[in-house]
Protein backbone atom coordinates (compact mmCIF):
# COMPACT_ATOMS: atom_id res chain seq x y z
CA UNK A 1 0.00 0.00 0.00
CA UNK A 2 2.28 2.64 -1.19
CA UNK A 3 -0.28 5.26 -2.01
CA UNK A 4 -1.16 4.72 1.64
CA UNK A 5 1.99 5.94 2.31
CA UNK A 6 2.51 8.70 0.49
CA UNK A 7 -1.22 10.21 2.16
CA UNK A 8 0.56 9.50 5.19
CA UNK A 9 3.70 11.85 4.22
CA UNK A 10 1.65 14.77 2.77
CA UNK A 11 -0.46 14.59 5.72
CA UNK A 12 2.35 14.42 8.45
CA UNK A 13 3.70 17.42 6.46
CA UNK A 14 0.66 19.23 5.82
CA UNK A 15 -0.39 19.16 9.86
CA UNK A 16 3.20 20.10 10.77
CA UNK A 17 2.93 23.36 8.86
CA UNK A 18 -0.24 24.29 10.55
CA UNK A 19 0.96 23.72 13.85
CA UNK A 20 4.40 25.76 13.35
CA UNK A 21 3.04 28.40 11.53
CA UNK A 22 1.04 29.38 14.51
CA UNK A 23 3.65 29.66 16.74
CA UNK A 24 5.70 31.54 14.35
CA UNK A 25 3.43 34.21 12.15
CA UNK A 26 2.79 37.40 14.11
CA UNK A 27 -0.45 37.18 15.26
CA UNK A 28 -2.16 40.62 13.74
CA UNK A 29 -2.00 38.21 10.56
CA UNK A 30 -4.19 35.72 10.79
CA UNK A 31 -5.95 37.38 14.35
CA UNK A 32 -9.24 38.46 11.89
CA UNK A 33 -12.85 37.62 13.21
CA UNK A 34 -13.44 36.20 9.54
CA UNK A 35 -10.10 33.78 9.99
CA UNK A 36 -11.17 33.00 13.67
CA UNK A 37 -14.87 32.23 12.99
CA UNK A 38 -13.75 29.76 9.63
CA UNK A 39 -11.67 28.24 11.88
CA UNK A 40 -14.34 27.47 14.42
CA UNK A 41 -16.50 26.32 11.42
CA UNK A 42 -14.26 23.76 10.24
CA UNK A 43 -13.74 21.23 12.57
CA UNK A 44 -17.72 21.43 13.16
CA UNK A 45 -18.53 20.90 9.35
CA UNK A 46 -15.96 18.45 8.36
CA UNK A 47 -16.65 16.06 11.58
CA UNK A 48 -20.42 16.84 10.52
CA UNK A 49 -19.97 15.22 7.01
CA UNK A 50 -17.39 12.93 8.55
CA UNK A 51 -19.80 11.11 10.50
CA UNK A 52 -23.06 11.03 8.07
CA UNK A 53 -20.66 9.44 5.28
CA UNK A 54 -19.14 6.74 7.67
CA UNK A 55 -23.07 5.88 9.26
CA UNK A 56 -24.36 5.78 6.15
CA UNK A 57 -22.42 5.50 3.20
CA UNK A 58 -22.15 2.59 1.13
CA UNK A 59 -20.61 1.66 -2.13
CA UNK A 60 -21.42 5.13 -4.11
CA UNK A 61 -25.38 4.23 -1.89
CA UNK A 62 -26.62 5.34 1.22
CA UNK A 63 -27.04 1.98 3.45
CA UNK A 64 -29.20 1.70 6.66
CA UNK A 65 -27.46 -1.14 8.76
CA UNK A 66 -26.46 -1.61 12.70
CA UNK A 67 -23.92 1.53 12.21
CA UNK A 68 -26.88 4.14 12.38
CA UNK A 69 -28.46 2.14 16.13
CA UNK A 70 -24.46 2.52 16.98
CA UNK A 71 -24.22 6.41 16.52
CA UNK A 72 -27.51 6.41 18.36
CA UNK A 73 -26.04 4.80 21.55
CA UNK A 74 -23.17 6.82 21.22
CA UNK A 75 -25.19 10.09 21.64
CA UNK A 76 -27.42 9.03 23.94
CA UNK A 77 -24.27 8.45 26.38
CA UNK A 78 -22.64 11.22 25.01
CA UNK A 79 -25.56 13.75 26.60
CA UNK A 80 -24.97 11.11 29.65
CA UNK A 81 -21.44 12.24 29.88
CA UNK A 82 -19.87 8.61 29.66
CA UNK A 83 -15.63 9.30 29.01
CA UNK A 84 -14.92 9.06 25.35
CA UNK A 85 -13.20 4.93 25.01
CA UNK A 86 -15.89 3.58 27.13
CA UNK A 87 -18.76 5.81 25.11
CA UNK A 88 -16.74 4.49 21.54
CA UNK A 89 -16.74 0.65 23.01
CA UNK A 90 -20.28 0.74 23.62
CA UNK A 91 -20.99 2.27 20.39
CA UNK A 92 -18.87 -0.96 18.78
CA UNK A 93 -20.68 -3.91 21.19
CA UNK A 94 -24.20 -2.15 19.59
CA UNK A 95 -22.94 -2.89 16.17
CA UNK A 96 -21.59 -6.36 16.99
CA UNK A 97 -24.68 -7.69 18.86
CA UNK A 98 -27.08 -6.38 15.98
CA UNK A 99 -25.23 -8.18 13.46
CA UNK A 100 -25.21 -11.22 15.94
CA UNK A 101 -28.59 -11.47 16.03
CA UNK B 1 -1.90 31.82 41.64
CA UNK B 2 -2.21 28.25 40.97
CA UNK B 3 1.37 26.06 41.96
CA UNK B 4 3.20 24.35 39.31
CA UNK B 5 2.20 21.06 41.43
CA UNK B 6 -1.62 21.81 40.55
CA UNK B 7 -0.56 22.81 36.68
CA UNK B 8 0.90 19.35 36.18
CA UNK B 9 -1.74 17.13 37.99
CA UNK B 10 -3.97 19.06 35.22
CA UNK B 11 -1.43 17.84 32.69
CA UNK B 12 -1.33 14.00 34.29
CA UNK B 13 -5.19 13.86 34.11
CA UNK B 14 -5.87 15.27 30.21
CA UNK B 15 -3.09 13.65 29.04
CA UNK B 16 -3.65 10.05 30.24
CA UNK B 17 -7.46 10.55 29.16
CA UNK B 18 -6.87 11.37 25.99
CA UNK B 19 -3.46 9.30 25.61
CA UNK B 20 -5.37 6.20 26.30
CA UNK B 21 -7.72 6.45 22.74
CA UNK B 22 -4.88 6.02 21.13
CA UNK B 23 -5.93 2.35 21.24
CA UNK B 24 -9.00 2.87 19.65
CA UNK B 25 -6.87 4.88 16.72
CA UNK B 26 -4.65 1.66 16.26
CA UNK B 27 -7.92 -0.89 16.41
CA UNK B 28 -9.56 1.57 13.77
CA UNK B 29 -6.20 2.43 11.71
CA UNK B 30 -5.83 -1.53 10.94
CA UNK B 31 -9.78 -2.25 10.26
CA UNK B 32 -9.31 0.13 7.52
CA UNK B 33 -6.39 -1.19 5.77
CA UNK B 34 -3.30 0.16 7.24
CA UNK B 35 -0.72 -1.80 7.89
CA UNK B 36 0.38 -1.60 12.13
CA UNK B 37 3.64 0.22 10.64
CA UNK B 38 1.49 2.83 9.18
CA UNK B 39 -0.80 3.82 12.36
CA UNK B 40 2.38 3.75 14.12
CA UNK B 41 3.86 6.42 11.67
CA UNK B 42 0.94 7.98 11.43
CA UNK B 43 0.19 8.49 15.88
CA UNK B 44 4.60 9.43 15.49
CA UNK B 45 4.60 11.94 12.86
CA UNK B 46 0.84 13.45 12.46
CA UNK B 47 0.17 13.57 16.10
CA UNK B 48 -3.68 15.03 15.81
CA UNK B 49 -5.97 13.02 16.76
CA UNK B 50 -8.83 14.10 14.70
CA UNK B 51 -7.16 14.25 11.58
CA UNK B 52 -5.89 10.65 12.18
CA UNK B 53 -9.77 9.46 12.86
CA UNK B 54 -10.31 11.55 9.36
CA UNK B 55 -7.35 9.95 7.41
CA UNK B 56 -8.69 6.66 7.81
CA UNK B 57 -12.43 7.16 8.08
CA UNK B 58 -11.80 8.25 4.47
CA UNK B 59 -9.76 5.09 3.28
CA UNK B 60 -12.11 2.67 5.30
CA UNK B 61 -14.90 4.73 3.03
CA UNK B 62 -12.87 3.60 -0.07
CA UNK B 63 -11.37 7.23 -0.71
CA UNK B 64 -7.87 7.66 -1.89
CA UNK B 65 -4.98 8.59 0.63
CA UNK B 66 -4.81 12.16 -0.97
CA UNK B 67 -8.39 12.83 -0.80
CA UNK B 68 -8.08 11.40 3.12
CA UNK B 69 -4.72 13.84 3.53
CA UNK B 70 -6.76 16.59 2.29
CA UNK B 71 -10.10 16.60 4.49
CA UNK B 72 -7.52 15.78 7.80
CA UNK B 73 -4.94 18.68 6.88
CA UNK B 74 -8.40 21.22 7.08
CA UNK B 75 -9.28 19.64 9.91
CA UNK B 76 -5.94 20.53 11.16
CA UNK B 77 -5.88 24.08 10.09
CA UNK B 78 -7.03 24.37 13.67
CA UNK B 79 -3.79 24.21 15.18
CA UNK B 80 -2.67 26.96 13.54
CA UNK B 81 -5.33 29.25 15.75
CA UNK B 82 -3.66 27.39 18.85
CA UNK B 83 -0.59 28.56 17.84
CA UNK B 84 -1.62 31.96 17.53
CA UNK B 85 -2.92 31.39 21.19
CA UNK B 86 0.31 29.90 22.65
CA UNK B 87 3.21 31.92 20.79
CA UNK B 88 2.70 34.98 23.35
CA UNK B 89 2.46 32.78 26.59
CA UNK B 90 5.34 30.32 25.32
CA UNK B 91 7.95 32.78 23.90
CA UNK B 92 9.78 30.29 21.44
CA UNK B 93 12.09 30.87 19.03
CA UNK B 94 14.27 28.95 16.89
CA UNK B 95 15.45 25.48 17.74
CA UNK B 96 12.47 25.46 20.55
CA UNK B 97 10.06 26.59 18.55
CA UNK B 98 10.93 23.98 16.01
CA UNK B 99 10.99 21.13 18.64
CA UNK B 100 7.63 22.32 20.19
CA UNK B 101 5.37 22.53 17.60
CA UNK B 102 4.43 19.20 16.85
CA UNK B 103 2.56 19.12 20.24
CA UNK B 104 0.79 21.85 19.15
CA UNK B 105 -2.69 20.44 19.47
CA UNK B 106 -6.49 20.56 21.11
CA UNK B 107 -5.42 18.99 24.52
CA UNK B 108 -1.71 21.00 24.99
CA UNK B 109 -3.64 24.42 24.44
CA UNK B 110 -6.70 23.96 26.91
CA UNK B 111 -4.13 23.26 29.08
CA UNK B 112 -1.75 25.84 28.25
CA UNK B 113 -3.45 29.08 27.56
CA UNK B 114 -5.85 29.32 30.91
CA UNK B 115 -1.92 29.82 32.70
CA UNK B 116 -1.12 33.52 33.62
CA UNK B 117 2.73 33.48 33.22
CA UNK B 118 4.74 31.82 30.67
CA UNK B 119 6.40 29.17 33.05
CA UNK B 120 3.49 27.98 34.14
CA UNK B 121 2.14 27.60 30.68
CA UNK B 122 5.24 25.93 29.21
CA UNK B 123 4.76 23.54 32.23
CA UNK B 124 1.31 22.63 31.26
CA UNK B 125 2.43 22.33 27.64
CA UNK B 126 5.44 20.06 28.10
CA UNK B 127 3.89 17.98 30.49
CA UNK B 128 0.58 17.60 28.47
CA UNK B 129 2.27 17.14 25.14
CA UNK B 130 4.40 14.74 26.68
CA UNK B 131 2.07 12.36 28.45
CA UNK B 132 0.11 12.22 25.47
CA UNK B 133 2.85 11.86 22.80
CA UNK B 134 4.52 8.64 24.69
CA UNK B 135 0.72 6.84 25.52
CA UNK B 136 -0.47 7.75 22.68
CA UNK B 137 2.60 6.33 20.44
CA UNK B 138 2.18 3.65 23.07
CA UNK B 139 -1.59 2.36 22.76
CA UNK B 140 -1.83 3.38 18.98
CA UNK B 141 0.76 0.30 18.62
CA UNK B 142 -1.36 -1.71 20.58
CA UNK B 143 -4.58 -1.02 20.03
CA UNK B 144 -2.71 -2.06 15.95
CA UNK B 145 -2.12 -5.23 16.85
CA UNK B 146 -4.86 -5.83 18.44
CA UNK B 147 -6.71 -4.90 15.54
CA UNK B 148 -4.66 -7.45 13.41
CA UNK B 149 -5.55 -10.84 15.20
CA UNK B 150 -9.26 -10.21 15.30
CA UNK B 151 -10.10 -11.06 11.69
CA UNK B 152 -13.18 -9.33 10.13
CA UNK B 153 -13.14 -5.88 12.19
CA UNK B 154 -16.85 -5.85 11.37
CA UNK B 155 -17.98 -8.53 14.27
CA UNK B 156 -16.76 -6.49 16.15
CA UNK B 157 -18.48 -3.44 15.27
CA UNK B 158 -15.36 -1.20 14.65
CA UNK B 159 -16.44 0.30 11.48
CA UNK B 160 -19.35 1.93 13.28
CA UNK B 161 -17.01 2.72 16.24
CA UNK B 162 -15.28 4.97 13.75
CA UNK B 163 -18.82 7.05 13.53
CA UNK B 164 -18.96 7.56 17.16
CA UNK B 165 -15.33 8.64 17.80
CA UNK B 166 -16.00 11.24 15.20
CA UNK B 167 -19.21 12.05 17.33
CA UNK B 168 -17.34 11.95 20.31
CA UNK B 169 -14.89 14.57 18.57
CA UNK B 170 -17.74 16.90 17.30
CA UNK B 171 -19.87 16.97 20.93
CA UNK B 172 -17.90 19.39 22.78
CA UNK B 173 -18.05 21.98 19.79
CA UNK B 174 -21.98 21.79 19.23
CA UNK B 175 -22.24 24.56 21.26
CA UNK B 176 -24.66 26.83 19.91
CA UNK B 177 -28.16 25.85 17.76
CA UNK B 178 -26.30 27.47 15.05
CA UNK B 179 -23.08 25.08 14.97
CA UNK B 180 -25.60 22.09 15.18
CA UNK B 181 -27.26 23.32 12.28
CA UNK B 182 -23.71 23.35 10.42
CA UNK B 183 -22.79 20.09 11.30
CA UNK B 184 -26.17 18.69 10.45
CA UNK B 185 -26.20 21.01 6.71
CA UNK B 186 -22.25 19.24 5.95
CA UNK B 187 -23.96 15.72 6.88
CA UNK B 188 -27.03 16.65 4.65
CA UNK B 189 -24.86 17.52 1.97
CA UNK B 190 -22.07 14.51 1.98
CA UNK B 191 -25.06 11.99 2.23
CA UNK B 192 -26.60 14.04 -1.16
CA UNK B 193 -23.34 13.32 -2.50
CA UNK B 194 -22.44 9.74 -1.96
CA UNK B 195 -24.36 8.33 -4.84
CA UNK B 196 -23.08 10.20 -7.09
CA UNK B 197 -19.09 10.94 -6.48
CA UNK B 198 -15.90 9.62 -5.52
CA UNK B 199 -15.34 7.94 -1.89
CA UNK B 200 -14.31 10.83 0.09
CA UNK B 201 -15.37 13.99 -2.16
CA UNK B 202 -18.56 14.20 -0.05
CA UNK B 203 -16.98 15.05 2.94
CA UNK B 204 -14.44 17.89 1.38
CA UNK B 205 -17.88 19.03 -0.38
CA UNK B 206 -20.13 18.57 2.54
CA UNK B 207 -17.61 20.64 4.78
CA UNK B 208 -16.87 23.25 2.40
CA UNK B 209 -20.38 24.27 2.01
CA UNK B 210 -21.45 24.11 5.28
CA UNK B 211 -18.68 26.60 6.31
CA UNK B 212 -19.62 28.81 3.60
CA UNK B 213 -23.07 28.91 5.24
CA UNK B 214 -22.06 29.31 8.33
CA UNK B 215 -19.71 32.26 7.33
CA UNK B 216 -22.38 33.85 5.17
CA UNK B 217 -24.85 33.71 8.15
CA UNK B 218 -22.52 34.42 10.56
CA UNK B 219 -22.68 31.20 12.74
CA UNK B 220 -20.45 31.32 16.18
CA UNK B 221 -19.70 28.81 18.87
CA UNK B 222 -21.85 31.30 21.36
CA UNK B 223 -25.58 32.01 20.78
CA UNK B 224 -26.21 35.49 20.10
CA UNK B 225 -28.91 36.03 22.44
Amino acid sequence: MTSAWIGIIVLAVGCFIFKLAGLSVPERVLDHPFTRRAADLIPVALLGALIAVQVLGGDHTLVIDARLAALGVAAVLLMLRVPFLPMVLAAAATAALLRLM
Amino acid sequence: MTSDRSVITDSLGVGVATGAYGISFGALATASGLDVWQACAMSLAVFTGASQFAFIGVLASGGNPLTGALTAILLGSRNLFYGLSLAPLLRLTGPARLASAHWVIDETTAVAVTRETTRQARLGFYWTGATIFVLWNTTTFVGALAGTAIGDPRDYGLDAAVGAAFLGLLWPRLTSWGTRAIALLAAAVAIGLVPFTAAGVPIIVGGAVAVLVGLRWHVSPEDAS
